[in-house]
């Protein structure tokens, strides 16, 4: 997948469990207070991520550090890196 | 310790007959069937009922998703039911925090069709890492309280009754007595329920679900008729909001009707079939509760879900207290069962009768089995002066309740 692949999956896969707009979800969007997440969103965030990329990251700290849309953009494109 | 009289100021409803008050009494009146064929019923190895009296209509998305994300059907019923009590009611955004307010709403069971969804993920590997957040917040049996008290900011008492058939008559019985003896000054009380076949599953196997009239879904259920052959299982949720007279009238509240008697007992004599003395003694314990006697009561309306065996007992109760000088009908003609709904949705449809001053007959009820006979069944809808009414849920399990209403306040 390509860097614009991964996040548009990232994005319509957020969009669709969280019922966001699109236009709200620019990379410098926080989370919490911009597009209206809490602490069980975020939880439900990772299995989401996990479905959709196949992958385990419920157990990395960095997912802690995360506040923004780009910072999930580039937690993931990491650790697809490091898949790779 | 003066007891405070309680009085309705709000009503919900989500129906297989329409998704407000108004809709439900107009559908009553015209005596509509909420009742539909389900086709998928019939991928179900082994069911031979395929009706039902679903719910229509209703956009769960009204809801904020954050409220949303752990509700099931129910609790989207239960919670669209409560906005349009308190809305009916008037009742103040500022006072929903004030811990004067409860909820009591019950189910008969969490959502088994989020069950059945989590345990179909579930089988096919035996893994948990694909569970979500809102599972548990769906399965919980106080799930229709708990996302009402937290989507509406409600802080007072929340409790969630769960007696299947009886449950939210028992809901208003428990919120009558609270506010009676001053605990809150204002109760969301009611049920709700969401329909599955695992519900008419549950009444099939005991031969007690409708299997017959699959082809004509409108003639079934037929409480009280010769040609009755079981329940239609239904769904929705009916919501009354109860307030201290007092309370109400500081507020300027119209008053709906007044709750004057409650009791609620259990059956022993068996887990599933109805006992005839059980059911008199709920029904005389009610009269007591209300000082009443049964030369005050105007109408009897039946739980009468259209069983051989249920319809038999109750019938034969009706007329050991009532003889055959007093109406009687059941509402399930033409809202099916809707199980923990049923009791407040039918309460509302009585609520409906002492506004008009008509009585609504028992719809499908063309000839009266021989055993239900020494009553006076309402066949036709009449129209008659009505201030107080008795009205019954008996249950599986053995729970029976018995709710009053009174129309008018001070006479």
């Amino acid at each position: 997948m390509t860097e614009a692949e991964v996040i548009e999956l990232i994005d319509s896969s957020l969009a669709e469990e969280f019922e966001l707009e699109r236009t709200d979800m620019t990379p410098e969007a926080n989370l919490y207070d911009d597009l209206g997440l809490d602490s069980l969103d975020t939880v439900d965030m990772v299995i989401v991520l996990e479905g959709a990329f196949d992958f385990k990251i419920r157990e990395e700290e960095a997912i802690r550090a995360i506040r923004t849309l780009d910072d999930i953009h580039r937690f993931v494109l990491s650790k697809i890196e490091q898949h790779s | 310790m003066p007891l405070n009289s309680v009085v309705i100021t709000g009503i919900g409803i989500i129906s297989p007959l329409g998704n407000d008050f108004p809709q439900l009494k107009k559908a009553l009146l015209a005596g509509s069937s909420g009742v539909r064929e389900i086709p998928e019923l019939e991928q179900v190895g082994g069911l031979r009922s395929r009706l039902a009296a679903t719910v229509n209509g209703v956009d769960p998305k009204q809801i904020p998703r954050k409220f949303r994300r752990s509700m099931s059907n129910m609790s989207i019923y239960a919670y669209l039911a409560s906005q349009q009590a308190l809305g009916m009611a008037g009742y103040p955004d500022d006072l929903l925090d004030s811990g004067d307010l409860g909820v009591f709403i019950g189910s008969t069971l969490g959502s088994t069709a989020t069950s059945e969804s989590f345990f179909l993920d579930y089988f096919r590997d035996h893994s948990l890492e694909r569970m979500k957040t809102g599972l548990f917040f769906q399965l919980m049996g106080h799930s229709c309280a708990a996302n009402v008290a937290q989507s509406f900011g409600i802080t007072g008492r929340v409790l969630s009754p769960s007696a299947a058939c009886a449950t939210s008559s028992q809901a208003v019985g428990y919120a009558y007595e609270q506010i009676m003896m001053g605990r809150q000054k204002a109760i969301l009380c009611g049920g709700a329920d969401e329909f599955h076949p695992l519900t008419v599953a549950t009444f099939d196997i005991m031969h007690a679900a409708s299997t017959h009239f699959n082809q004509q879904p409108e003639a079934s259920p037929r409480p009280f008729d010769s040609r009755r052959d079981g329940v239609v299982c239904g769904e929705g949720s009916g919501i009354l909001l109860l307030e201290s007279e007092t309370n109400a009238r500081q507020r300027g509240a119209q008053i709906l009707a007044e709750v004057i008697g409650f009791s609620t007992t259990s059956d022993t004599s068996s887990i599933a079939s109805p006992d005839i003395d059980a059911m008199v003694k709920c029904m005389q314990l009610a009269l007591q509760d209300a000082g009443l006697t049964v030369a005050d009561i105007d109408y009897v309306n039946a739980h009468g879900t259209g069983t051989e065996q249920g319809d038999i007992a109750e019938a034969k109760a009706i007329q050991q207290l009532f003889t055959d000088q007093v109406p009687v009908s059941s509402l399930k003609g033409h809202l099916g069962h809707t199980m923990a709904a049923s009791g407040t949705i039918e309460l509302a449809g009585c609520v409906g009768m002492l506004q008009q001053q008509q009585l609504i007959a028992t719809r499908n009820l063309e000839q009266v089995d021989e055993l239900c006979r020494g009553i006076d069944h309402l066949q036709q809808n009449r129209t008659q002066s009505v201030k107080t009414i008795l009205k019954n849920n008996f249950a599986m399990g053995g729970i029976n309740s018995t709710i009053i209403l009174r129309s008018d306040l001070n006479d």
